[in-house]
């Protein structure tokens, strides 16, 4: 499969900060990638790279094998980008933003856009500066989502949504999947990350530090083993995958209950990040 | 818990903010003031050269419109003429900039929501903008006060030259007090207050230019009026500031009554709902850019129209200005040309000075919409417009190329109308013709202030409100400079002073060429500068 995003050695400074220490990212096409960090890892810093706002300051970076940074226009009519913290003009209204967006990116469908904002409960026609900041978020969505774009840079897409409309936002990344279009999502909530993700990269202080599809990742974690005997005793451990059959044979008997369960995401992170000490966040 | 609880906590973050801002205002303003009167005193060694000198100036009525009357005869009398009006316009604009800031500028960014969570009344915010605003005026008049004490002029009339520039502070505070409250936008806040101020300036320029007592009584319905009826050095009218300090306290009272009545975030004028679906000149940069700056052109225009109808008027005028026949013939005589050519030139320097003062406001105009480039990238939905195929260079066009064109319609309308009206009513008037050429002199000198602004906002959008600054010393150098005795270079450094006042003036094409080019090449070297750096 063809690279859709390839990132090699990429670094960025801005002044004596380094944000980006070497990241090296690859996106198949058709891919639901996964980006996850911790606020101020560089997930935003790479975004931004790839869609040629900021210079890269040495590496190398390629969206579709084109320059970021050079081809900037022509790339841009192939991908839809929802900003992290997304501002709206303050005396448009959000229908005009979503078409404005829409239309400079080379078109808008205008019976998705409908749908759209049927299923997020967004009432276009009001001014960007009375919507609540979830409401800011799904105009962004639904520009996004609307467009045909071969790939979708979602920068946290679901802060400021409540639960009901993370259910439909996910519903929607499940089609843009199931259309076999790519989708890079940053985040750091796990479990959105978890449900539609196949394959996820965890960067930290500006480098990527794990990288694989969710099996391979959870292979990387210990598996958590509780056994319940029927005098109440119970014993528990976490273990590698492959040694749960060996603890679970040297139990002896009397197990009445016997529970296994793979890492969440949520450990793979703490297992992570635990390991070394924060080395001063930035953001 | 009282609505005024934690205005000292405010007070002092907001002073806090502001410590740039207003002692470097302050200290301008009075560099300005002391600076130019010490450079007159110096020029002139007694009043009767100076009126010799200076008298055909200040009777003229441009002069009339433009500063207002002079009635002292004396040297420092003459020496603080100019900057007397305009130093309080600019302190006008400081106590407005220091209220906007911290109400309506902090509501709309939702720091003051943030605040108004902590133990803050109700009031506090507004108490604390405009508490800071008179300090800001006290602290500027009060520098003036000392700096002419310090160059030996007399104390009295030092003290009304501070207590006029106090009534300009006030009356402003108080103006934009209610603004605030007005519109749901810091812009339209200060569309309004802004609007305000030049209305109260031009009313009091009619009174001060009209030729009749019952006209004359106009000036008394702006605070201009009462700032320059204090004749500091002259009859020091000090109690003028009593009715400023009323107008103020009334227009804070109403502030706070409006305040009381709308929610957090809301203006008294509630934002409609509007289209579902944009209509399709909104869909391309320079369709968002017209879209966004249409509101305040539309302002723009309608002011420059009224003024330039106005202006026609009082152009029409200077015959009655100017006396009787018997005067008008004995003047021709004395300057050795016939009377239609007095009352022409008459005319034509009138208009003029009125096309090149206005030229500065049209620079303003052009500025504020290249400024929205930073204000886009700032908010970050700079990022949001470039992450599509619209590219860097088509977005920076649009705004910059409207820029242009917002300066040159603003210029070109005042001309004709001016030009229309005035020659329509008296026949040596300039004619629309005369006042269209002098406007093509005079738009190239704007233009290069939007493409100073245009430089600065494609090198970062942090540089970019220093325009404002260059803007100011280019309208300081330009008026300011010949009477400030400062050195040619830098006088001419501004490009206002190469404006020559067409058709009063000789035309000068090479003048014309050479500015237009600067500015073209400030622009475009704005438009690399831009696509090469880190946006957002």
């Amino acid at each position: 499969m063809a690279a859709v995003i390839r990132t090699q050695g990429l670094t960025k400074s801005f002044g004596a900060v380094r944000a980006l220490d070497g990241l090296d990212l690859v996106v198949e096409q058709g891919q639901v990638h996964g980006f996850l960090g911790p606020n101020g890892a560089g997930k935003s810093t790479t975004l931004r790279i790839l869609l040629g706002l900021l210079r890269s300051s040495g590496g190398v970076a390629e969206l579709f094998g084109g320059d970021p940074w050079r081809d900037a226009v022509e790339l841009h009519r192939r991908l839809a980008y929802v900003p992290g913290d997304v501002t709206l003009w303050p005396n448009l209204t959000g229908g005009e933003a979503i078409d404005l967006l829409g239309h400079l990116r080379g078109g808008i469908d205008t019976r998705r856009r409908a749908e759209l904002l049927e299923r997020f409960e967004l009432d276009p026609r009001k001014k960007g500066r009375s919507y609540s900041k979830g409401n800011r978020q799904k105009v962004a969505l639904v520009a996004a989502l609307a467009s045909e774009a071969e790939l979708l840079l979602l920068d946290e897409p679901t802060a400021g949504l409540d639960p009901l409309m993370e259910r439909v936002f996910q519903d929607e990344l499940v089609r843009v999947r199931d259309q076999g279009r790519t989708v890079l999502l940053s985040s750091h909530i796990l479990s959105e990350v978890e449900k539609a993700c196949s394959v996820v990269s965890i960067v930290r202080a500006g480098r990527i530090v794990e990288s694989g599809s969710l099996a391979e990742l959870r292979h990387l974690s210990h598996t958590h083993v509780v056994a319940t005997f029927a005098d109440g005793r119970v014993e528990e451990t976490s273990v590698a995958p492959e040694e749960v059959a060996g603890w679970v044979s040297g139990l002896g008997p009397g197990v009445v209950n016997l529970t296994a369960t793979p890492p969440t995401l949520e450990e793979l992170f703490l297992a992570n990040y635990a390991s070394e000490p924060a080395q001063g966040d930035r953001s | 818990m009282s609505g005024l609880t934690g205005t000292g906590t405010l007070l002092r973050l907001a002073a806090r903010r502001d410590r740039v801002l207003i002692p470097v205002s302050a200290l301008a303003l009075t560099a300005l003031s002391v600076g130019s009167a010490q450079a007159t005193v110096a020029l002139y060694t007694d009043p009767e050269t100076a009126m010799a000198e200076l008298g055909p100036v200040l009777n003229a009525p441009s002069t009339m419109a433009m500063y207002g009357p002079a009635t002292t005869t004396n040297l420092e009398g003459l020496s603080v003429f100019k900057t007397l009006l305009m130093g309080a316009v600019f302190v006008g604009l400081l106590a407005f900039a220091v209220v906007r800031r911290h109400t309506r500028v902090e509501e709309e960014d939702g720091r003051l929501e943030l605040l108004g969570a902590g133990v803050v009344g109700r009031q506090a915010p507004l108490a604390a903008a405009v508490a800071l605003a008179v300090l800001a005026t006290l602290v500027t008049a009060g520098l003036s006060v000392l700096g002419f004490v310090a160059i030996g002029f007399p104390a009295r009339g030092s003290l009304a030259f501070g207590a006029a520039w106090t009534i300009a502070g006030l009356t402003m505070t108080g103006i934009t007090a209610v603004a605030a409250q007005l519109t749901s936008s810091a812009r339209g806040a200060a569309g309004w207050a802004v609007g305000a101020l030049a209305l109260l300036y031009l009313v009091r320029a009619i009174g001060d230019s009209a030729t009749t007592d019952g006209g004359r009584v106009l000036r008394w319905f702006s605070p201009f009026g009462w700032a320059s009826q204090v004749f500091p050095f002259g009859k020091d009218r000090l109690w003028l500031v009593l009715p400023a300090l009323a107008l103020a306290a009334v227009l804070v009272g109403v502030a706070f009554a409006l305040l009381e009545r709308r929610d957090l975030g809301a203006g008294l004028f509630a934002s409609r709902p509007g289209r579902a679906r944009a209509p399709r000149g909104l869909l391309s940069p320079a369709g968002l850019a017209w879209r966004l700056s249409r509101g305040g052109f539309v302002g723009w225009l309608i002011g420059f129209g009224l003024l330039g109808l106005v202006f026609g008027g009082l152009v029409s005028q200077v015959d009655s200005m100017l006396g009787d026949e018997n005067i008008q013939t004995m003047l021709a005589q004395m300057a050795g040309v016939p009377v239609d050519e007095l009352l022409s030139s008459m005319a034509a320097v009138y208009a003029a000075t009125m096309v090149r003062f206005m030229t500065v406001a049209a620079a303003a105009a052009g500025v504020i919409v290249v400024l929205r480039l930073a204000s886009e990238e700032r908010s970050g939905r700079t990022e949001a417009v470039l992450a599509t195929a619209a590219g860097r260079t088509r977005w920076y066009a649009a705004f910059t190329s409207l820029a242009l064109v917002v300066a040159a319609v603003l210029i070109l309308a005042l001309s004709a109308l001016m030009g229309v009206r005035g020659h329509a009513a008296l026949a040596a008037a300039p004619t629309a013709g005369d006042l269209l050429q002098g406007a093509a002199e005079a738009i190239p000198a704007a233009w290069v202030c939007v493409g100073v602004a245009a430089l600065l906002t494609g090198l970062s959008s942090r540089l970019a409100p220093w325009s404002w600054a260059v803007l100011g010393v280019a309208f300081v150098l330009g008026e300011f400079g010949p009477t400030m005795n400062l050195p040619s270079w830098l006088v001419d450094s501004s490009p206002f002073a190469h404006v020559r006042a067409y058709p009063f003036g000789t035309w000068d094409t090479a003048n014309v060429v050479v500015l237009t080019t600067i500015a073209f090449v400030l622009v475009v070297a704005g438009a690399l500068a831009h696509r090469r750096r880190d946006l957002g």
